[in-house]
């Protein structure tokens, strides 16, 4: 790619990028949410039409004016937001769009059968008779990541393919895209996460504000580096740690039973003690029953059996709105599905908990001037980037939105803090931000819970750190014990050892 | 410019459909200009004409203004007519208990009476949606069918006018109603009643309670978004079926106005809901479409639709072109108005990435 321009109105998103991709070399594209990663690769795969500058395929200058169009030209592109069919099978799903040796018959038993082969090559666990509403998040990952293989594509775009991946099944999907790469094929590998980039690329580019800012390559550089060179200054990957006294049991879970949407028991006899003043981290592959978990507690699912105590209270069977009160705040998982309400200004979020309490309601009358200016304060503490406090939250950055909803939770002044991936998809910034509010929170003698895939979140963050898979805990470490091993192998099932407890 | 774009583009689209049925009028061997002249002098050319048109935009406002809640809500009302029907029935049975009451006492209890009966059939679709996810677009069309057999049963027997039994002709319809409960006429010789104001004063009431009380937000908040109101502690089902209540209470009331404001002051069946209702409960729907689901823009689109109501029969009378073609026009207002959204959401959005100051997914997770 050479000399790409792209334009949207107010917004320079691709600023004269020169970009190229070898056969058999792991070209990594670095940014944060909005250097322009997605647009010059949206115009790679032919969403979007370049301005300015021309794209070389094979040393032919081409023009690329639809997905299907790129993907003739041997463009296969993993996408970050699933592009799959939820009411269909996976066999169905990865032959969307193919043309069937059966004419207008399907011929599901074919493609079936190459996605065994392909699972069970790259041991990627997928069963293509399974429909996908019923996989979680990481499952569909895989799904993903199987549709682009079985299209055989000689350029292949990761858009952030390892999000929702587990260490080990890192080192496994790298290990794939390796022998991608080796195989001919080249990879152009999309993300944020510093660590992965050095271990996989041959090559890294670094963007920001739709310009190149750096060229390197994993020897040349290290995390330090390349974060400078994402976000232009110097950034902190930890928050800063205080000693905290750690005090009485604030969320206490007793052999707790939930049933999952898809068949029995999501989680299976859990037991969890979260103190005063203490951050415990829930590590695990997704899909390992952390929703349920954290929905169970949120009282948004009712438990089979078991007992959840918050603040001293049994809230096991209790409304939502009840152990709000009782003192939970709840960031969750799918900011714009259940965190926020896309269509309501910033100031309307903001009051989502308490519009109907004083002094933002009197008597069932909103109170805007008090709405007002509780929001413009909560903005401005918490620092959410917004032209006023009366735009429209769905048009706010995820990093923002995000920020907004840590802001009303946060200022509910919490017993207990449940957090679930509070940074993903969230640019370094703001994720600095994020973990720095939430590492305040031990000082106020909150007991938080944070569940997240990210590794190095878990172990940034926590003082403890429990690995959750197949709805158990399988063992909890000190943060200063813990290696990324010892985890890694914890999130595959492995009980943990009796010498580290 | 928000609210400009929001305006214009549906202007435009009731513009565009007059244009077409100006085509239909030329075929018809009409000439347009003229007719349009006579249909909408006749609506609002002169004060009589406005009466009349005022008159016929009470029961579009008040559904309109109901659907508005309802739709805020997620809600897709269809159950105006039913709903009218059981306002008018519960109001109609008050004024027949207590005839002897003053006006200022009947007058205020058959308007609540109303709007009990309509909000009661409303949260039966609203409980059975939000309890049982029964689709409330079916259960509300059913429910048309089910209050308009009640109504027929009840003016057929209870209700019916005793003259009717004793000269042994049966016309299904109530005596003469206490004339107590008259709507007082507010201009001398003309038929602009007091719904008028009942109407306007629902309307402005209803715009105060969708944003203005933590009731009408949570509407909005469960509309919106019914996860994140779950995460938060709003409670969906509650807000659902109160939605579909609210709405039917104004459907209720617009069937109280429609009986006590009537000429005959009687409660009349001819077998069916559109003889009673003149299909207000399925036109409000199209008075809310137009006002961009607006209480108060309600109140134009209604006093529109009222107009080309009474338009019609002047329209007929002048140029021997046959009523029906209101409905044709009626019609395709609302296919364009409708339509006219897809371009309004197109301009709306074309404005929005000057806002998205760092990144290029907006909100980080939408997909694009």
């Amino acid at each position: 790619m050479r000399g790409i321009t792209k334009k949207f109105p107010g917004v320079l998103a691709s600023d004269n990028v020169d970009f190229d991709v070898r056969a058999g070399e792991v070209h990594t594209l670095l940014g944060e949410n909005g250097a322009g990663k997605s647009t010059l690769m949206k115009i790679l795969y032919g969403l979007y039409q370049q301005d300015e500058g021309e794209i070389l395929l094979h040393g032919k200058p081409v023009q690329l004016t639809s997905p299907a169009n790129a993907i003739a030209h041997g463009i296969g592109m993993i996408h970050q937001h699933f592009m799959l069919v939820p009411t269909l099978t996976v066999a169905e799903n990865v032959s969307l769009g193919l043309k069937s040796t059966r004419g207008a018959l399907t011929d599901l038993k074919t493609v079936s059968r190459r996605i065994t082969e392909l699972s069970k090559t790259f041991g990627l666990h997928v069963y293509p008779d399974e429909h996908v509403w019923k996989l979680s998040v990481g499952e569909r990952q895989r799904v993903e990541i199987i549709k682009a293989l079985y299209r055989d594509a000689s350029i292949l775009i990761l858009d952030e393919p390892t999000a929702v991946l587990t260490p080990s099944e890192v080192d496994d999907i790298f290990v794939i895209f390796r022998r991608l790469a080796e195989d001919g094929r080249g990879l152009v590998f999309i993300s944020h996460k510093l660590k992965e980039v050095l271990d996989l690329s041959d090559k890294i580019t670094v963007l920001r504000h739709g310009r190149v800012t750096g060229d390197t390559t994993p020897a040349k550089s290290d995390r330090h580096d390349l974060a400078q060179m994402m976000v232009g200054r110097e950034v902190k990957l930890a928050p800063d740690k205080h000693e905290v006294e750690t005090g009485v049991p604030l969320l206490v879970i007793e052999d707790l039973y939930v049933d999952g949407d898809r068949g029995r028991h999501a989680v299976q006899g859990l037991n969890l003690e979260v103190k005063s003043g203490e951050i415990l981290g829930i590590a695990g592959i997704s899909g390992n029953g952390q929703r349920e978990l954290a929905e169970a507690i949120a009282g948004l699912r009712t438990p089979q059996s078991g007992k959840i105590t918050i603040n001293g209270q049994d809230t096991t069977a209790s409304k939502p709105a009840k152990i709000r009160k009782v003192g939970l705040s709840y960031v969750p998982e799918e900011r714009m599905k259940d965190g926020a309400v896309g269509d309501f200004d910033v100031k309307e979020n903001l009051i989502l908990l308490n519009h109907n309490s004083e002094p933002f309601c009197k008597n069932g009358l909103l109170n805007f001037r008090e709405i007002c200016s509780h929001s413009e304060k909560l903005v401005k503490e918490y620092a959410v980037k917004t032209p006023s406090i009366d735009a429209t939250t769905k048009n706010l950055s995820g990093g923002n939105i995000q920020k907004l909803i840590m802001a009303r939770e946060l200022s509910a002044g919490p017993k207990v803090l449940l957090a679930s991936q509070p940074t993903r998809g969230v640019d370094i910034g703001a994720a600095e931000y994020i973990h720095e509010r939430i590492s305040q929170q031990r000082q106020r003698g909150t007991a938080s819970v944070v569940i997240s895939e990210d590794l190095d979140e878990v172990m940034a963050l926590s003082d403890r750190i429990a690995v959750m898979f197949d709805g158990k805990i399988m063992g909890i470490i000190n943060q200063e014990d813990a290696t990324r091993e010892s985890i890694g192998l914890m999130m595959t099932g492995e009980e943990q050892e009796a010498a580290s407890v | 410019m928000k609210s400009f774009i929001s305006l214009i583009i549906p202007l435009c689209a009731v513009l565009l459909a007059l244009m077409i049925g100006a085509i239909m009028l030329l075929s018809l061997g009409a000439n347009p200009i003229s007719g349009y002249v006579t249909m909408f002098g006749a609506a609002f050319g002169s004060l009589e004409g406005f009466s009349e048109t005022a008159v016929k935009s009470i029961p579009l406002l008040l559904v309109g203004v109901g659907i508005c809640i309802a739709f805020r809500a997620n809600v897709i009302n269809i159950g105006g007519e039913g709903q009218m029907v059981m306002g008018a029935l519960l109001a109609t049975a008050v004024a027949l208990a207590f005839p002897g009451l003053p006006s200022l006492m009947l007058i205020p209890m058959v308007l609540i009476a109303g709007a009990v009966g309509g909000a009661f059939w409303g949260s039966i679709a609203g409980a059975l949606k939000a309890y049982f996810n029964v689709s409330e677009i079916l259960s509300t069309i059913m429910l048309n069918i089910v209050a308009v057999q009640f109504m027929n049963f009840l003016l057929r027997g209870f209700m019916i006018d005793p003259a009717e039994v004793a000269r042994g002709t049966g016309i299904p319809q109530t005596m003469r109603l206490s004339e107590n409960a008259d709507l007082p006429i507010l201009l001398e010789g003309m038929r602009m009643h007091l719904g008028v104001v009942v109407a306007l004063l629902v309307a402005v009431g209803a715009y105060f309670l969708l944003w203005r009380t933590a009731m009408g937000y949570r509407l909005r908040a469960v509309g919106y978004n019914p996860d994140a109101s779950r995460y938060a502690g709003i409670s969906v089902p509650k807000n659902v079926t109160s939605a579909l209540a609210f709405s039917g209470a104004m459907a209720g009331i617009a069937g109280a106005i429609l009986v006590f404001g009537s000429e005959s002051h009687r409660m009349v069946t001819d077998g069916g809901s559109t003889g009673f209702t003149g299909s207000a409960g399925f036109n409000g729907i199209v008075v809310a479409l137009l006002a961009g689901l607006h209480p108060i823009w309600s109140i134009p689109s209604a006093l529109l639709f009222g107009g080309m109501l009474v338009g019609a029969n002047a329209l007929q009378r002048a140029a021997q072109v046959p009523s029906a073609l209101i409905i044709a026009l009626n019609g395709l207002i609302v296919v364009f108005v409708v339509s006219s959204e897809y371009f309004k959401q197109r301009f709306l959005e074309s404005g929005r990435v000057d806002i998205v100051d760092e990144e290029d997914t907006p909100a980080g997770g939408s997909h694009e």
